[in-house]
């Protein structure tokens, strides 16, 4: 099976190159050049379009198994794809949690048979989340795990943070951290100020997110090992980030699109679909956020993809659930908010959105190179349009973007050489 | 003039000139509810449903008598707030009320935004009879219209407020609705229980008793709950009352006609002493009076017949 990319130009994390054909045989690539004229399969016309890495996302929730009424293995991943996605690495606050080998194997299992991209399980870091026990890594990271993460639910002990950190560097894996003092949070379902106090909800102060970025940096620098920081929100954070990595601490950060689009006030009119862990932000941690994404202090964008039923959030605000879907939404929002402005580059969203996150995660991933995995997404970079969530493959819609005007659309993604999603 | 929205969810979004003229009305009816005779039909063939979801008695006994005074069919619904945990669903329960007939639903809900949940979703009129910490809106306008009524207007009034803040949705809704019509509010409380950018809706936090009694038309009290001292809010209500409470003796700093108001129900000797409570001054049982009549105007406006 060969397949030939036509005229496309590639973009990489380091480089542009106009005009360049791409031969795929056997899922990987095997020749990048100009006229390539070798008989194909099947040849993509790639004229006036970007050809990128197959972008890898470092946070998303494929809710499987579960919760597979907000999303599953099959439909996350396609979702994934339609947004140019071709590596994924889902957190394992499941049901069961991901907590033990078999659990992986399962995942990996399924995600081979009805996946379309490439799923990397994120095991927990203690088991059932409880923030007590280790949860096996070593097994698990037998079985296939590219991180560990107790997500959502924060370890909240330092001591247990601080083992598993040095143990999980141990087995080479990356340890994950959703920063949230849960004591400081005290059960708020928005960001703490002004919008807060006049819709009379609880707030989650930008503290309990710092208090616990300030813990992993100190625990990361005393133990030497590495920690990545879940989406960061705050500007305390992405200072508390910078400063840490000017002294050499092995931390890398990431953020999602929200955190560099919307600020707290998409929350009024009690709209659950701008409830998120963390809650959006002022527009001073939004610029802050960019800031980190321009000096490098944010190594990666992340979607904290978060499907939840249409019924989990038509209520009150307080017992909506947290999270938004964002596969679907991610890179056209960094193509219109980051490069557009000319706060990043396109490279540069590559690399945050390909070649770093796949060095975070340990994968052979995000590069385009002869010998390499065929993982690529073509895109249109002029293409406008509007979003519109009726149109997303995910099984769920909770997102605050509808509507909003975009540029850039994903016309194909290829998984190994193969199509797995194409614009029609 | 009418009423802009088939919903009175809060102040923040309601004009001035409909304040006004709610604030009128209420005037008519406040002569009803004083008269002998407690029976127009304003709203005969109507029917009002209270739905309650946090316990309250004045409020709901206020609204029922204020539907009932103008022959309308009024039924409570009680439920706890622990059936909202078991998963009953406020918009279902809502659809129920509107199927059967409800012309309007006064909702009180310990979650902010209820209201404007239900109201999305159902064609009878929604009243917010208080949710959460966000807004009461009724009860701010019942307060408005007996500062009205005493000072005859808004314009330059000066209104004290002095408590809990943070957990105060007839704080929220008084700052609105004067800052809508031209009064300014001040607030103060202890400094645990002043919510983050509060500022931004439109009052001044002061920083003593004195700063925010002085030379006041109107001081204000907040219930204090219990509950806030496990939250570390507070440590004590003896602590709150010495540093917080208000006696007859700070009225020297207001001025001398000033008014004494509380939304109740009042913890006697810590927010306000029982000496202030029934002074001269004191408006709180006025304020129930007109709350009746103030309720009776919302209903007639968004309910009344056709023809009168």
């Amino acid at each position: 099976m060969k397949l030939l990319i036509k005229n496309g130009t590639i973009v990489t994390w380091d480089k542009t190159e106009e005009n360049k054909d791409i031969l795929i045989e056997d899922g990987r690539i095997s020749r990048i050049g100009k006229d390539i004229s070798d008989p194909a399969d099947q040849v993509i016309d790639a004229g006036g379009l970007a050809v990128l890495p197959g972008l890898v996302d470092a946070h998303c929730h494929l809710r499987d198994p579960g919760y597979e009424y907000k999303e599953d293995i099959r439909s996350g991943t396609m979702s994934a794809a339609k947004g140019g996605f071709t590596s994924v690495a889902c957190m394992p606050n499941t049901n069961p949690v991901i907590d033990n080998e078999s659990i992986v194997r399962t995942v990996l299992a399924k995600a081979r048979r009805e996946g379309v991209v490439n799923v990397y399980p994120v095991g927990a870091i203690t088991k059932g989340q409880q923030g007590q026990e280790l949860a096996e890594m070593g097994s698990m990271k037998a079985a296939g795990i590219v991180a560990v993460s107790d997500d959502g639910k924060p370890v909240m002990q330092a001591a247990v943070m601080k083992k598993a950190l040095i143990y999980a560097a141990g087995f080479g894996l990356t340890v994950i951290s959703h920063c949230e003092d849960l004591d400081l949070a005290e059960g708020g379902s928005m960001n703490e100020g002004e919008t807060c106090t006049r819709l009379g909800l609880h707030g989650i102060p930008s503290a309990a997110e710092d208090v616990m970025v300030a813990r992993e940096i100190i625990l990361s620098e005393y133990t030497g090992m590495p920690v990545h920081i879940a989406h960061v929100s705050t500007k305390g954070a992405v200072e508390l980030i910078r400063q840490a990595k000017k002294r050499g601490v092995p931390v890398t950060a990431e953020t999602c699109p929200h955190y560099f689009t919307l600020t707290e006030e998409a929350c009024e009119g009690y709209n659950t679909n701008a409830k998120m862990n963390p809650p959006l932000r002022t527009r001073e941690d939004v610029d802050a956020v960019i800031e980190g994404l321009e000096d490098g202090t944010i190594d990666i964008i992340a979607t904290d993809h978060a499907p939840h039923h249409f019924d989990e959030k038509n209520v009150e605000f307080e017992l909506a659930a947290f999270g938004i879907v964002g596969f679907e939404t991610a890179l056209p929002l960094a193509l219109t908010y980051l490069v557009r402005p000319g706060h990043l580059t396109i490279n540069q969203v590559v690399n945050k959105m390909a070649a770093m996150p796949a060095r975070i995660l340990k994968i052979d991933k995000g590069d385009i190179r002869i010998g390499a995995d065929a993982d690529l997404t073509i895109v249109n970079l002029d293409e406008e349009y509007i979003i519109d969530p009726d149109e997303f493959l995910s099984k769920s819609r909770n997102t605050p973007f509808g509507g909003f005007k975009v540029k850039g659309r994903v016309k194909y993604t290829l998984c190994g050489g193969k199509i797995v999603y194409e614009d029609k | 003039m009418k009423l802009r929205s088939k919903d009175i969810l809060g102040l923040d979004h309601m004009e001035p000139d409909e304040i006004t003229l709610i604030l009128d009305m209420a005037r008519d009816m406040k002569k009803i509810v004083l008269s002998n005779m407690k029976r127009v039909n304003y709203l005969q063939g109507r029917s009002v449903v209270t739905l309650f979801y946090e316990n309250s008695t004045r409020t709901r006994v206020s609204f029922e008598l204020a539907a009932k005074y103008m022959g309308a069919h009024a039924v409570n619904v009680s439920v706890s707030t622990s059936s909202v945990q078991k998963g009953e669903n406020l918009i279902d329960t809502g659809k129920t009320l509107d199927v059967m007939g409800a012309d309007v639903v006064v909702i009180r809900h310990s979650q902010p935004g209820a209201p404007h949940l239900l109201a999305r979703n159902i064609k009878a009129s929604v009243i917010n009879g208080g949710d959460g910490m966000h807004e009461h809106p009724t009860q701010a306008l019942l307060d408005m219209f007996t500062m009205r009524e005493a000072k005859g207007g808004f314009e330059g009034l000066k209104v004290a407020i002095i408590g809990d803040i943070m957990h105060s949705r007839v704080a929220r809704s008084n700052m609105i609705g004067l800052g809508k019509m031209g009064a300014k509010v001040y607030i103060f409380g202890p400094p645990t229980l002043i919510p983050p950018g509060i500022e931004k809706m439109g009052c001044t936090v002061c920083q003593s008793l004195e700063e925010a009694i002085k030379d006041a038309d109107v001081v204000m009290g907040l219930r204090i709950q219990k509950e806030r001292l496990r939250k570390a809010l507070i440590p004590s209500t003896e602590e709150y009352s010495r540093f917080f409470g208000v006696d007859v003796k700070h009225l020297a700093w207001a001025k001398k006609d000033v008014l004494v108001m509380h939304p109740g129900p009042v913890n006697r000797g810590v927010e306000m002493t029982s000496l202030l409570i029934d002074s001269d001054q004191s408006k709180i049982n006025e304020q129930v009076t007109n709350g009746v009549a103030v309720r009776m105007a919302l209903l007639y406006l968004l309910a009344g017949r056709e023809e009168n």
